[in-house]
């Protein structure tokens, strides 16, 4: 806070200007806890080993949750559907969703607001509601009893597709026009244009979006749930056990997943570093 | 978002190829994704509408009849307004909960992180990764009546001797507000990182005290994120069931928990019309919310 720091430099040095000046970041590293510690509780959780079914609590350090994530029935199952659906999710919702943003961003069009319009609404309908409306949908047109893996895929390309857009619009809106300007002035065909020079530049956009589909469709629970049939999801077994009593073993599937976050986030950091030290 | 150029006619240029089909070429970019936000969200609105207006004497193997039954919201928001109230009434909690959070939090990494900066947002993205169901489960853990958190708060008669937090609708506000959070503080850092440093230092040269400084001039610099975080934690937490199904008691029900359970007991009517109502009373909300708060502009 500038204002902060010029006030408290007119009043001279005391113990109210280092509160002043810290006070902020106090709170906002308290906040960063509070954001923090469930993560560090299922760390945790990965390795205790529960003295009953439905004991929730630290009983005893052990490792054979990390031995035998799989131990538990449908667990690994349920993991390999969500992959399934979070890669298949990724690819149609980015190559739907990245047209459509090179449409908004780079083509002026009638109804281009009724577009936006379109675009905006799956994100501000909540999860319920979406879901609760594919499947009036579904069981309208008769296919109630088709409802599985292939209903819960459109389900999951229609909400990340939104975020696709946004995602990848902003990317694209941050560009200068001039470059693609300048490859056609050299005779560079719209093909060649897209390729050469929008497609590469625009490339850490939709690589942002593709990961934000596969965090959102993966998590997803509600509008899943709704239209899954009887395919189970990790999200769904994961509810499914809370009811049950649960293992720590989905403890274990949350701090790889966090890991394996970690490590593409720290990765693409690096990489933008050595790109930039270059 | 200024207006950006139309690249397929630079002018002076022979022209390319397609580019003179600029208008028609948008279509086409658009139609796929359109077609898939018409089939998979427009019509289902429409079929939720037109199934919330069904005979709800009809079932999956008798099919059902449409006979506009009206009836079917009477009849839902009567039984269900204890939910529907509730779940604005914690939805609303939790945004509180969570400007009063994110504002301070947003403003530590814009104005104060320094190169911590990014260290930090990726602080705040980082529990995403672990799953929402999981996460929300380990706050059983945390609020539970044998854990550290319950007994401290015993010691300093806080709670009571056998006061809990589990199964509260505390749990379930804090589990909305842990969830949702990053959707607050995100938004609000990208409009706090946009101010620029020098009206502030204009403030304080004019003699404003920092809180006048910051009421005059970061607050209101801060509205579009705080609007836009307040509409992106306020409205998946309306519908939101999970938080109240894992936290909370056979007391702290919310619309979602309601709807989800009208489906799956096969009373489709019902629990579209439901659907509809939570939908309809948060377009109204978020109507009049916009246009108090002045960002007509926000979409």
């Amino acid at each position: 806070m500038s204002a902060a720091t010029a006030t408290a430099r007119r009043a001279g040095r005391g113990p109210g200007r280092w509160l002043a000046d810290h006070l902020v970041l106090v709170l906002g590293l308290l906040v960063l806890v509070y954001m923090t510690v469930p993560v560090l509780v299922v760390m945790l959780m990965s390795f205790n080993d529960p003295a009953s079914r439905n004991s929730y609590s630290f009983d005893g350090f052990t490792l054979a949750n990390w031995t035998d994530v799989c131990g538990p029935f449908q667990l690994c199952e349920s993991l390999v559907t969500s992959l399934q659906i979070g890669l298949l999710a990724t690819l149609g919702a980015t190559l739907l969703g990245t047209l459509m943003a090179f449409a908004m961003v780079r083509h002026r069009f009638r109804g281009r607001s009724a577009a936006n319009l379109l675009i905006f609404l799956p994100m501000a309908t909540p999860e319920v509601v979406m879901g609760s409306s594919l499947l009036a949908l579904f069981v309208n047109v008769g296919v109630a009893g088709l409802l599985g893996f292939w209903t819960i895929l459109v389900a999951h390309v229609l909400f990340c597709l939104s975020f696709v857009v946004v995602t990848v619009k902003a990317r694209l809106a941050g560009l200068d026009p001039r470059l693609e300007q300048a490859a056609m002035d050299l005779y560079a065909n719209e093909w060649q244009t897209f390729w050469r020079i929008s497609f590469p530049l625009v490339f850490p956009g939709i690589l942002g979006a593709a990961l934000l589909s596969f965090s959102l469709s993966f998590d997803d629970f509600i509008i899943t749930n709704l239209n899954a049939g009887q395919e189970v999801t990790f999200p769904m077994f994961v509810w499914g056990a809370a009811q049950r009593g649960i293992p720590p073993q989905i403890n274990v599937v949350g701090t790889i997943m966090f890991l394996v976050a970690m490590a593409v986030v720290l990765a693409g950091e690096l990489a933008s570093r050595r790109r930039a030290g270059r | 978002m200024a207006g950006p150029l139309r690249t397929a006619e630079p002018t002076g240029t022979p022209p390319a190829p397609g580019g003179r089909r600029g208008g028609l070429s948008g279509y086409l970019l658009l139609l796929p994704g359109g077609v898939w936000l018409a089939l998979f969200f427009v019509v289902p609105t429409a079929t939720l509408v037109a199934t919330s207006l069904y005979d709800p004497s009809g079932s999956l193997q008798l099919g059902y009849r449409m006979t506009g039954h009206v009836q079917n919201y009477a009849d839902s928001i009567q039984d269900y307004s204890p939910q529907l109230v509730r779940s604005f009434l914690y939805a609303g909690a939790a945004t509180l909960a969570c400007v009063v959070l994110g504002f301070p939090l947003a403003y530590a990494i814009a104005f104060k992180a320094g190169r911590w900066k990014n260290l930090m947002l990726v602080a705040v993205i980082a529990p995403f990764f672990t799953s929402f169901l999981v996460r929300t489960l380990s706050w059983q853990y945390i609020l539970g009546d044998n854990e550290a958190l319950v007994s401290f708060l015993r010691t300093i008669r806080v709670l009571g001797e056998d006061g809990h937090l589990l199964a509260t609708p505390f749990a379930v506000v804090t589990g909305l507000t842990y969830n949702f959070l990053p959707f607050m503080v995100l938004p609000l850092y990208a409009s706090l990182e946009k101010i620029d440093h020098r009206f502030l230092e204009a403030a304080a040269d004019l003699y404003s005290s920092p809180f006048t400084a910051f009421r005059t001039v970061t607050l209101p610099l801060a509205m579009p994120g705080l609007v836009a975080g307040t509409l992106l934690t306020f409205i998946p937490s309306a519908g939101d069931y999970i938080n109240s199904e894992l936290l909370g008691n056979p007391q702290t029900r919310m619309v979602g928990n309601e709807i989800q359970d009208l489906f799956a007991a096969g009373d489709y009517p019902t629990a579209s019309a439901l659907s509809v109502t939570l939908m309809a009373a948060i377009v109204v909300l978020v109507f009049v919310y916009v246009r108090r708060s002045g960002t007509e502009d926000l979409v």
